[in-house]
Formats: C-alpha cells, structure tokens, sequence
C-alpha cells in the first residue's frame, strides 16, 4: 500500500521534474552565456503551450507538428527581442536585462489574460491509453513527456560540454574578445543561444499542454521554482540544472506522502540548506 | 542642503492641505507606497542590490500588524512596531543566506524565499488562507487618540511617513550610505581598505526590510485589511517599478514614482488585465529609454541649463 503510494508520487515526480529540468537548463545555457536570468522563460513556455492549443483549435494542426512549430516560432520571437532589447542593454548592469525580460513576461502573460481569460484550458492527449503498472495506471503519453525530457536533456548537455560548438559558446563565456579574434561571430551566436534557450522553454510548453492546463499563469507559477533549482544547481551549470531538477521532482513527490502542506515549500527548504551547505552551487560550474 | 530643505518644506505644506481636495485613503496610499519604495531604493539604488522579494517583508508586516491589531487591544503604534520587528527579524535570517551568493542571484534567492513565506502565509491559520484577514481595528494611538476616522489617521501616517523618509534621508547621506555606494561602485575597492563589504549589505538589507515592513504594517492599518496579494510576487515588482521609473538613488524619485504607479493602478483598475500590462510597458520605457527615471532626468536637464559648477548641487536637490 505504501510502497505502491510512493511508487505512484515518485513517478508524478518525475514527470514534474521533466518540465523542472528542461525549463532549467534553458536557463541555464541562456545565463552562461550571457549572464542574463531570462524572466520571461515563464511566458515563453506559456506562449509554447498556448501557440500548440491555437494551432490546434484554428487550424487543425496536430500536437506533433506543433511540437517543432510552436519552439520555432517561440525562438524566432526570442531572437527578435535578443536583437532589439537585450542587446542594447548587454553593456549595462545585468539587472538591466532581467528586468527587462521581467517587463515583457510581464506584458506577454497581461495580454494572454486579457483575451483568452485566466482559466485553464484542456488540450487532449495525442496518445491515447497507457499501461496498468500495478501501483498506477501511467498514460503513455506521461511515459514519452520523461523519456522526452531526458533524451532532449542529455543531447543538449552533450552538444554543450562535448562538441567543438559547445566549446565555442562556453568559451564565447569565459573571453568574448578571444573567441571573436578566431572569427567567430559572438554577437550572432548570443542571439541564437538566447532562441534556442527560448525554444527550449517553448517545447516544454507543447510538452505540458496535455498535462497540465493551458493557462496564462502556467508560466509564472513554475517560474519561481525553476530559479530555486537553478540557484541549488549552481548558476550556469548545465548538469547541475538537469540533475537539480529531476531530483526537486522527486523531492516534491515524496513531500506529497509524508507532509503534504508542505510540497509546494519543499523546493525552497533545500534551496536555503544548499546555500548554507554549497554556497557556490552544488556542481559549481567551471 | 537648503535647498534639499526648502524643497522638504513645499513638500511637507502641501502634504498637510492634500486631504481637503484629495480622498485622504488615496493619498495614504501613496505614503504607505512611497515608504516601500524608500526601502527598496536604500537596497537598489544606493547598495546595488535587486531583492525580487521585497513583497514579504510588506506581507508578513501587514499580517502580523493586522493579527496584533484584532487579537488584542494593543496601541496602534505598538501593533506597527510588531510587524515591523517581525520582518527585521525574518530579513536577517533570510539576508544571511542571499547575501551569499553575489550579483544577480540575490534576485532570484529573495523570490525565491519571498514565494516560500507566501506559501507559508497561505497555509498559516491566523492568515485567513485565500480569503484574508478582515476587520482590522484602527486601535487608539498611544491607546488614547481615536485615529478611526480617515481624515485625522491620514495625518498620524503623513507624521510616520515623515519620519521614515526622514530617517532614510540621514541613512543615505551617514558615512554608512557613502560606503554603500562605494560598493556599488567598486566592491573590490572597499574590501582593499579593509573593510567587509558583505556585513554592509548585510546590514542595508535588514534596514531596507524594516523600511518595508513598516510600509505593510500601515498599509494594513489604512485598508483594514491584509490579503496575500500583499506578499505576492507582482508586489514586488511593482515597488521596482516605482522605484526605476522615479529615479533610481535619488531622494525623492522613489516617492514620485510610488505616487504615479499607485493612481495609474486607481485609473486602470476596472479595466482588467491592462493595469499590469500598462506596468510592464512603463517599465521597459524607462529601462530602455530613462534609466535616471522621472527625477533623474529632470535633475540633468537642470543641470544642463546651468553653468557645469552648479551640477553637483542639482543632483543634490534630487
């Protein structure tokens, strides 16, 4: 009985922390290089779920094709916004740019409010069925958001860390100038980083539509959790995001059986342990 | 300084006539505000410091000071003293951890933890949970002078308010300030001269906090009521709003900018979704257009005008 209710709570937890990882280390890879903290991750994953629900209802357009449409289109925007805001702004004070994308989070998710209301809307699962496991019944569909999660995680963490053009963007980090000497075009690779952590964010929205509602404030809520993660990770650190949130998933999860006022607080309670115990992050990044 | 003064003066005669013409809950408002800002500006604009989180000082302070208010018959002033004392308190246990990590992550640990103490408020019985706290009795100040009507409290919170920003005023410009600033210019420079810029900022987050707090706590006193929207999120953005768009590290612009940002939200209000869009649309204004804010760039524009020795005076008044 008790071992099958924290079976079933830690695979809720895992699919929690699919979208946890995948939304930090977009974060992630956008601060290392560009030391902004994206604010506005939260609306453009809420745009990803939105713009697959609109596909869908408008023109028929399925799940799978928004899934690589709705991160296109979201990045292109994003690229848009890196060019014509954060970029004038990249020379100033950081906290210029987080509040920045804070305003435009703030105008995006205004907007949505406005014309679509605040309440969530259902977007139906494109697999249907699922598979009795003894402890629960696990739809497919949640079975692919993990297996999704991981691969798409552990592919991003390899090009980054391991290919010659994750070594361009990390060094592109360290010493932008040197990077430049070698003809490399910093400026262009920022603004594709900044799309491609968008698009990130966008495709964990298609990916949650059918989980979770599509609401204007899906966004915002997970948000705040995210930046704890990101901050017990280590800012910057690619593994330490994914590992981060995977495990805060869990965390949560278990939290839900033994106390379960506090799942909600939970992430926030080892993030105030994380700094007294690893002020520099869990896995300190370089 | 005189001029600082004089200006002090205006500010001070036209504050005692306002609630003749104006509705005194308004005005009260924007004091309460003006005073959030204040505490924020002291942080920001003079320690370099973004706290996302300002918004549980002000919730937490409005909670405690409303629960005082209606458990007990404690004077008014004690009731604010508590909220206050409470949010010091939970600043330094919190200031202890964000301190710890520099620059940008001190936004996201204080919205962090100011979204823990909400969920907290949320769960806590005294609280009221989603529906609020309710009914909060303005009881007699110095448990003598009846302050239940709207026009005579306004005057006990101009008198308050008076004196925070006051005291905010001598902060900024003690030998304390001048090293604030310091570190917000050069941090490796303080350190070099032997001093520990951490216990500074340490410090300035806790009194930024109490600033706060009394801000809720007569927030709390003026609406009668508290509500989780007090220790939201959206509130602490909107007290940077405030702040950037009134001049960020000047005296006065704080002040202004709580005054403008508080009857645009008065304007707006039955219109839905557009007061905050409206907030974020001023907001990237003035990032990417008047980063010196309202004040700021008046205060250049004089000292454009005049000779560049007057320059330094200019930025003075401000």
């Amino acid at each position: 009985m008790t071992v099958q209710l924290l079976a079933g709570q830690l695979l809720l937890g895992l699919i929690n922390g699919s979208f946890y990882a995948l939304l930090s280390m977009g974060l992630a890879i956008i601060f290392g290089l560009m030391n902004v903290v994206n604010f506005a991750h939260g609306a453009q994953y809420m745009i990803g779920a939105f713009a697959a629900w609109f596909l869908l209802t408008n023109f028929g357009v399925p799940y799978w094709a928004a899934l690589v449409i709705a991160p296109l289109f979201v990045a292109a925007l994003a690229m848009i916004m890196e060019r014509l805001l954060l970029r004038p702004l990249s020379n100033l004070d950081h906290l210029y740019g987080l509040l920045a994308t804070y305003a435009i989070a703030l105008i995006v998710e205004g907007l949505v409010r406005q014309r679509y209301g605040a309440t969530g809307i259902p977007y139906e699962s494109p697999i249907k069925g699922g598979i009795h496991l003894g402890f629960m019944f696990l739809p497919w569909y949640r079975l692919w958001v993990v297996v999704f999660s991981i691969v798409t995680c552990v592919g991003t963490w390899f090009l980054i860390e391991k290919t010659r053009l994750g070594a361009y963007l990390r060094a592109a980090n360290e010493m932008p100038q040197i990077v430049e000497s070698f003809g490399i075009n910093v400026p262009k690779m920022i603004t594709l980083t900044y799309g491609f952590g968008a698009g990130l964010a966008a495709l964990s929205g298609v990916l949650a539509a059918p989980i979770y509602q599509v609401s204007p404030s899906m966004g915002s809520n997970v948000m705040i959790v995210v930046f704890a993660i990101v901050v017990i990770g280590g800012m910057g650190s690619i593994s330490g995001a994914i590992i981060t949130g995977y495990l805060l998933g869990l965390v949560e999860g278990v939290t839900k059986i033994v106390y379960p006022e506090g799942a909600n607080m939970v992430v926030f309670v080892f993030m105030a342990a994380a700094l007294m115990w690893r002020p520099d992050g869990m896995m300190k990044s370089n | 300084m005189n001029k600082t003064l004089l200006i002090a003066a205006v500010a001070l005669v036209a504050a005692l006539i306002a609630p003749i013409y104006i509705y005194p809950v308004l005005l009260m408002t924007i004091l309460c505000f003006a005073i959030f800002a204040s505490s924020f500006n002291l942080l920001l604009g003079y320690a370099g410091l973004l706290s996302f989180g300002h918004a549980m000082f002000f919730g937490t302070s409005a909670y405690i000071t409303g629960y005082l208010l209606k458990s007990s018959s404690i004077s008014l002033e004690l009731a604010l003293i508590g909220g206050m004392l409470v949010s010091t308190v939970m600043a330094a246990l919190v200031g202890l951890l964000a301190i710890r990590r520099a620059g940008i992550q001190f936004a996201m640990i204080t919205l962090a933890f100011s979204q823990f103490v909400y969920f907290v408020l949320l769960q806590a019985r005294f609280t009221g949970g989603e529906n609020g706290m309710q009914g909060i009795p303005r009881n007699a100040l110095f448990g003598v002078i009846d302050v239940k009507d709207s026009f005579h409290f306004y005057y006990v919170v101009l008198a308050v308010s008076a004196l925070a920003l006051f005291l905010f005023y001598r902060i900024v410009n003690s030998p304390f300030g001048e090293i604030l600033r310091a570190i917000k210019d050069k941090e490796p420079r303080v350190e070099s001269l032997g001093m520990k810029p951490e216990q500074f900022k340490y410090l300035a987050f806790i009194l930024s906090a109490s600033l706060a707090g009394l801000a809720g706590a007569l927030k709390a006193t003026v609406f009668q009521f508290a509500t989780l929207t007090d220790a939201s999120w959206p509130i602490s953005g909107e007290v940077i709003l405030m702040t950037l768009l009134g001049g960020l590290g000047t005296l006065s612009g704080p002040m202004f900018g709580a005054a403008i940002v508080v009857i645009l939200n008065d304007e707006l209000s039955g219109l839905g979704e557009w007061a905050l869009i409206a907030q974020g649309v001023i907001l990237l204004v003035v990032i990417v257009f008047f980063r010196r804010g309202f004040v700021g760039e008046i205060a250049a524009l004089l000292a454009k005008w005049k000779k560049p020795a007057a320059k330094a005076e200019a930025e003075a008044a401000a």
